[in-house]
């Protein structure tokens, strides 16, 4: 913040001269830009491939020469529903929206902490919390199963929740303290002068103005939490399966049903694709624990 | 409000060494972190706790009351494994392999990025979209639409070069498995060198090109210096989640034919899931810690520096 109120007197001298140099170098701009198009759209047209089989009849979907041209029907959507979906979209979303509100509920408090008004010792947790991202997930999967399987939770969706929690706390607390502190912070001192109680402090004066940033943590959860494979697949089975579950049964079935595949698969990834669009701009900071803005 | 603002780090600093906050004070401002840093506790480090635990007894799940305890000796069966040595190989291999691609396609599709043109931030947008797909989906749209030998795009794009019916993924599991996790990175790479580039003082860059500095000189003598913190970044970041990958092996060729394209998670997962070996995966679990904690600690060390700089520039 200091460095963005000092710079204005020097970001404002170079900024009218370059004018005929840009023109004389537009015509190379052009052409970076459609090379930057055309691989746009190469990294793009999987997903874009995926969507349109998707609304493929099987016929069409499964011929040696792609077609690009056809007559789309929803009979794709229509299978993957009533193959069983349901359940498994159901059980994604509970896992999704209460991990993610778990985590805002105990990661909010702990990133104003970390951040605002912190003390010595809260600077070595900050670095605990990200040191629990570099522990492999295989590492701990098998005490996890066994405790789960002998407390009896196997195949249960809470299970999920709580891990999700865990997988994505440290995440949230380090990408909400890097948006705790571009608060400013004369707005805190005049709270604690007039001696307002520590959650007014928060709910009237923080949340107002980080609200944007605690919104991006959220969809970055939201994505992990939706995406997640490894813990769903060893330790759900036919109850608390997640969408990521109801994929793999697509594996046995390779070659046969392309079109209700990628019917499936498009279900499946819509939600955080969207999700991700929103909090583009924020999803590098959320990945990189606050390092890169 | 200049002065306020230079105070601000300074005071943030230092406020855990003033000796005017006293006891009381200091719980009440640890105060919000305890239920976090409790909750984070039990569920990351108490399974690890009991991985050690596992990692020193004989226990499969298959014969019960099997369970006793053998001191080292799994941790010399893995040492001797020569499959466990194969899969070791290959996950360096891919997650090294992987992510080395993907930070020099990022950085060239970041560079691209860097300018304006018309559509900028659709193209954006559909470049960090393969990042975004759920991996299982992504895995299952590699094995088929993409690699399938007889129906798949890469092979109908491959064709009038002479390139049709490769079977890709019984051929080449380990490089499938890598592409699909390169389309997958290369966006995220993207996205972080991007921020890196934006980041970069443009006063250098006028200068530069008001002294006559080639395209090329500026790029090596003055962003990629600029660069190298976010490079860095970007490859030990992507080292962190690659080294985990699991949803790709799984989905795409089952770590198979033999081991050839299965990496550390996934062989772990076939002990501990298909063999129900308890002691021998908690073995390799914490060898594959040990492993990462190598990695880990220079990846603190980089971040914590962020970290400072950031305090610094505050």
């Amino acid at each position: 913040m200091a460095v963005t109120t000092s710079t204005p007197p020097d970001t404002q001298a170079p900024a009218a001269p370059p004018e005929p140099r840009r023109r004389k170098r537009s015509a190379a701009n052009v052409w970076l830009g459609v090379v930057a198009w055309v691989v746009g759209i190469a990294f793009f047209f999987p997903v874009f491939w995926m969507v349109l089989t998707s609304f493929k009849t099987e016929a069409d979907a499964y011929t040696t020469t792609p077609k690009i041209i056809f007559e789309p029907t929803l009979e794709q959507y229509e299978g993957v529903f009533s193959s069983g979906v349901g359940p498994y979209l159901v059980n994604s979303v509970i896992a999704t929206v209460f991990s993610t509100l778990l985590v805002l509920l105990l990661g909010i408090p702990a990133a104003f902490a970390v951040s605002l008004r912190p003390v010595k010792k809260t600077q070595d947790v900050l670095f605990f919390f990200i040191s629990t991202k570099m522990l492999p997930v295989v590492a701990v999967i098998v005490p996890i199963y066994v405790v789960v399987n002998q407390i009896g939770m196997l195949d249960n969706i809470w299970t999920l929740v709580v891990l999700y929690t865990g997988m994505n706390l440290p995440i949230a607390v380090w990408m909400m303290r890097s948006f705790f502190l571009e608060v400013p912070g004369e707005l805190l001192e005049q709270a604690s002068i007039d001696g307002a109680p520590l959650w007014r402090t928060l709910r009237e004066i923080v949340l107002p103005i980080i609200s944007p940033g605690i919104f991006a943590t959220a969809l970055i959860c939201v994505i992990f939490a939706w995406n997640e494979f490894f813990f769903a697949v060893n330790l759900t089975a036919a109850n608390a399966g997640t969408v990521p579950v109801f994929l793999v049964g697509f594996i046995t079935s390779e070659g046969l049903y392309w079109a209700q595949l990628s019917a499936a698969a498009t279900m499946a990834a819509l939600p955080v694709v969207i999700a991700g669009w929103v909090a583009q701009n924020k999803l590098v900071q959320g990945l990189s624990f606050g390092a890169v803005k | 409000m200049t002065a306020t603002l230079e105070e601000r780090p300074a005071a943030r600093e230092n406020a855990g060494g003033t000796p005017a906050i006293d006891r009381a004070e200091g719980w009440r401002r640890r105060g919000p972190l305890l239920p976090a840093l409790i909750f984070t506790i039990i569920v990351t480090q108490i399974p690890f706790i009991l991985t050690l635990y596992y990692s020193l007894q004989s226990w499969n799940l298959v014969r019960p009351g099997s369970q006793e305890f053998v001191w080292f000796s799994n941790y010399l069966d893995v040492f001797t494994d020569s499959q466990f040595r194969t899969v070791a190989l290959n996950t360096v291999v891919m997650t090294l392999g992987s992510v080395l691609i993907a930070v020099v396609l990022g950085l060239l599709l970041a560079l691209l990025l860097n300018r304006q043109f018309v559509g900028r931030g659709v193209v954006r947008t559909l470049l960090i979209t393969p990042f975004l797909i759920t991996p299982v989906a992504a895995a299952l749209l590699w094995k088929t639409v993409l690699l399938d030998p007889t129906l798949g795009l890469i092979n109908f794009v491959l064709t009038p070069f002479g390139g049709s019916g490769t079977e890709w993924i019984s051929n080449y599991p380990l490089a499938s498995v890598m592409a699909a996790l390169i389309w997958q990175w290369t966006p995220f790479m993207m996205l972080l060198l991007l921020a890196g580039l934006q980041s970069m003082p443009t006063d250098q860059l006028e200068a530069a090109r008001v002294d006559g500095a080639s395209a090329f000189s500026t790029f090596r003598e003055l962003t990629l210096p600029h660069l190298r913190r976010f490079i860095e970044l970007g490859v030990v970041l992507g080292t962190i989640y690659l080294v985990n990958i699991f949803d790709q092996v799984y989905m795409m060729t089952q770590g198979g034919p033999g081991v050839a394209s299965a990496n550390l998670p996934f062989y772990i997962y076939q002990r501990a899931f298909l063999g129900f070996d308890i002691g021998q995966s908690a073995a390799m679990g914490v060898v594959v810690v040990i492993l990462t904690l190598i990695a880990a600690n220079f990846a603190l060390r980089l971040i914590f520096r962020s970290f400072s700089g950031e305090q610094e520039a505050a």
